[in-house]
């Protein structure tokens, strides 16, 4: 590891092309091997993200955030109590804690069509950078459609069909859940989010549901997951329907502006 | 009839849905499901229970009901009564000591999988040890082909695997680049698009298309998008060399996955009337995981390890030209840590052999899961010794897109190096004719891109 060149090691000409992809390429070998730095850089790596797995996600600054927005929300929780308990039992995280159950059934139930559930998953960072940026989109965008919304709910340790139940409580036709997802090596806070149509406690499965994953700074923008999930919003509406059947066909023209050329295929 | 009695313990297991999951060695979506031994004693006690099951009994008792399970009708009406003759008087452990005497040889294996049940593997695996895994899989040879020849002995194919979190098409070229310069990509180049849109799918299959065809790589293309996607791409006369679905063990668990076996079919003979292999035609890529019927709530009561086999009869339908068990990617409620995982890599390769299929195995696992770079390469390495057909090739092993951790170019190399192993044939001397790999399975020592590249990296160079 000196910094001096080391002879064993032999160096990929074609580095510079790193600078188009997060993904490792361009590490050099030893032998056959992965040099010793970029060994390192990947333990260094996975320690982050192992230990991100565990990190809580604040809730209160959560929904204090929320409510300077002047956004409504409630918070509630899984059978899962604790994080542990969480990836160990994902039947847990699929469902509302009794207190939330009753606590949720004593509210008023004014008409809406848009649930949101917004759950920590897999990685607190995910919400905690990416959540309320992207429901500073959603909200109007879904309000001037004339959309009528339940308050927001943050549900601790909330795997995805946890929105099922909460969608139903309301009758609510769009459920929207923003969760964190397991984090990567090179993003430890990637944001999911699930739209389910017209969702249901065990009855709604995955096939019903339409996954739009990796926002996060290397990945999607808020700005293209918004274009997703409106364009899924309108297509559920004249379709009746979310999941397989329902194909995000946003143009890639939207999606790719800066998509640079492909080098390989310059002629 | 599934009694026995041990250290003066009585245990009735009643069925033998039951009594395979009593005796399947430990694992988290087991417990999960409420369906895994309760203690050391019981798991032993089911196993010398199930080593005295006639085999023949799994044709006669449904683990998943006949009348409501299409995967289960697909198992009975299928099998092959003529193949299975010659052992159909074994009981399950009979047939592990014939698996390991010299009886049971390369050739008589391969007469037998048409006569074998996937629980009737499953169950045998159930009472092996890692050990006994390797060696029988190892006799087993499932040779596929397409644009060229997977499977052969001593060799080892890599799926290179360039995502990318957005499908940006100069990233995902400058992680094909990389792969093909490492020796990857014989078993295929894979991508799994960010999200299942046609355009996008439609974009990235005219891309790895136009790259195979410009760079004359004998090697075959897949997105990894929804089958019923790829049947729409097909329709708009994409370029689709595999068709790729995610399958499982019960006829609800694919629901789940939105696929039944007629969508699969159509899919299959969509692809076949392309007929774009050159040395063959198996067209059909599949990819499975313990777990994966539980995490629908579509398991039954079975446990994890004999609904995976199972969906192997699913796969076997359509003679694949891979099949890929994605092992630690599902997360640690199904395998909880390295053992759970190179344990669970093992048996299904083992019951995928055994059953006729060209299996690979995706050595992964999640940064929520109890697992290391250590596990992976303890599964890399056993996995090879076993004869698995491919395994992936991912950058640095990091899928910047699936957010999980894989094999790398360079583990591939590792093994090549440790096992000399070496890539398809027709495609390993592609690596030789460009300079890439010497003929001692090696990377030559590089001081410049290969003359292959060179022109189409000099024209970007300048804008880097």
């Amino acid at each position: 590891m000196t910094k001096q060149k080391n002879t064993f090691i032999s160096f990929d000409p074609w580095h510079p092309l790193t600078q188009l992809t997060p993904a490792r390429i361009g590490l050099g070998r030893t032998g056959m091997s992965l040099p010793t730095r970029a060994n390192l850089d990947f333990q260094l790596a996975h320690a982050l993200a192992r230990d991100a797995v565990h990190i809580p996600l604040n809730f209160n600054k959560l929904a204090d955030k929320l409510n300077k927005l002047d956004y409504d929300n409630q918070t509630l929780q899984s059978q899962a109590e604790n994080q542990s308990i969480y990836l160990q039992r994902p039947d847990l995280g699929r469902l509302l804690s009794e207190q939330s159950s009753s606590a949720l059934s004593e509210k008023p139930q004014p008409p809406v069509d848009v649930v949101i559930i917004v759950a920590d998953g897999l990685s607190s960072k995910a919400i905690e950078n990416h959540a309320i940026s992207f429901l500073q989109l959603l909200v109007p965008e879904l309000t001037d459609e004339g959309y009528l919304l339940a308050p927001i709910n943050l549900v601790k340790h909330g795997r995805v069909a946890i929105g099922d139940a909460i969608a139903e409580h309301y009758n609510a036709k769009l459920c929207i859940t923003l969760i964190g997802e397991r984090p990567g090596l090179s993003s430890p806070d990637s944001m999911g989010i699930y739209f389910t149509y017209r969702a249901k406690a065990q009855f709604s499965t995955d096939a019903d549901r339409n996954c739009i994953s990796n926002i996060h700074a290397n990945g999607l923008s808020y700005e293209q997951a918004l274009i997703k999930l409106l364009f899924l919003i309108k297509g559920a509406e004249q379709l009746k329907l979310s999941g397989v059947n329902l194909k995000d066909e946003t143009t890639d023209a939207a999606l790719n502006e800066l998509d640079t050329k492909n080098f390989l295929l310059n002629s | 009839m599934y009694k026995t009695t041990i250290q003066q313990l009585n245990y009735d297991f009643k069925t033998l849905a039951n009594l395979m999951a009593k005796a399947t060695p430990a694992r988290s979506g087991d417990y999960l499901a409420g369906v895994a031994a309760s203690n050391n004693l019981e798991r032993v006690a089911a196993q010398y229970t199930l080593a005295d099951v006639p085999l023949k009994q799994f044709l006669t008792e449904a683990l998943v009901p006949y009348e409501t399970d299409e995967v289960t009708r697909l198992i009975i009406d299928e099998h092959d009564n003529t193949a299975f003759a010659k052992i159909s008087h074994f009981t399950v452990g009979d047939f592990r000591d014939w698996l390991l005497s010299e009886a049971a040889t390369t050739e008589k294996l391969c007469a037998l999988s048409p006569g074998l049940t996937p629980e009737m593997v499953a169950a045998v695996s159930k009472i092996m040890r890692i050990q006994d895994l390797i060696l029988v899989a190892k006799k087993c040879r499932v040779i596929t082909k397409f644009r060229n020849t997977i499977g052969l002995e001593n060799k080892l194919s890599t799926r290179l695997q360039p995502n990318h979190p957005t499908d940006n098409a100069a990233g995902v070229a400058a992680s094909i680049l990389d792969g093909l310069l490492y020796g990857c990509g014989d078993a295929v180049i894979g991508i799994n698009p960010a999200s299942d849109n046609l355009e996008a799918t439609a974009r990235l299959l005219h891309l790895l298309n136009d790259v195979i065809e410009r760079y004359k790589i004998p090697t075959q293309a897949c997105i990894l998008a929804h089958v019923t996607t790829t049947i729409k791409a097909i329709e708009q006369n994409v370029p689709v060399d595999l068709v790729f679905q995610s399958i499982a063990g019960t006829q609800k668990a694919n629901d789940s996955f939105g696929v039944n076996l007629n969508i699969l079919a159509e899919a299959h003979q969509a692809a076949l009337s392309l007929n774009r292999g050159t040395v063959g035609n198996n067209c059909m890529y599949f990819e499975t995981g313990q777990g994966s019927a539980l995490s629908a709530n579509a398991h039954h009561g079975l446990d994890q390890q004999t609904l995976e086999a199972r969906a192997y009869a699913v796969a076997r339908k359509f003679k694949p030209l891979l099949v890929n068990t994605v092992v630690g990617f599902i997360g640690p409620e199904y395998l909880s840590d390295g053992k759970q995982i190179i344990r669970a890599g093992l048996e299904d390769h083992f019951c995928g052999k055994l059953l006729g299929l060209p299996m690979g195995c995706d050595i992964c696992y999640t940064n929520h899961a109890e697992a290391d770079q250590d596990d992976m390469d303890m599964l890399l390495s056993t996995f090879a010794m076993a004869g698995g057909n491919f395994i992936m090739g991912i950058p640095g092993a990091d899928d910047v897109m699936l957010n999980y951790q894989s094999t790398s170019f360079h583990d591939a190399l590792y093994i090549r190096q440790v096992l000399g192993l070496r890539p398809a044939p027709e495609f390993e001397q592609w690596l030789i004719e460009h300079q890439i790999f010497n003929t001692h399975n090696q990377l030559k020592p590089i001081t410049e891109i290969p003359e292959i590249f060179k022109t189409s990296l000099q024209k970007i160079s300048g804008g880097l």
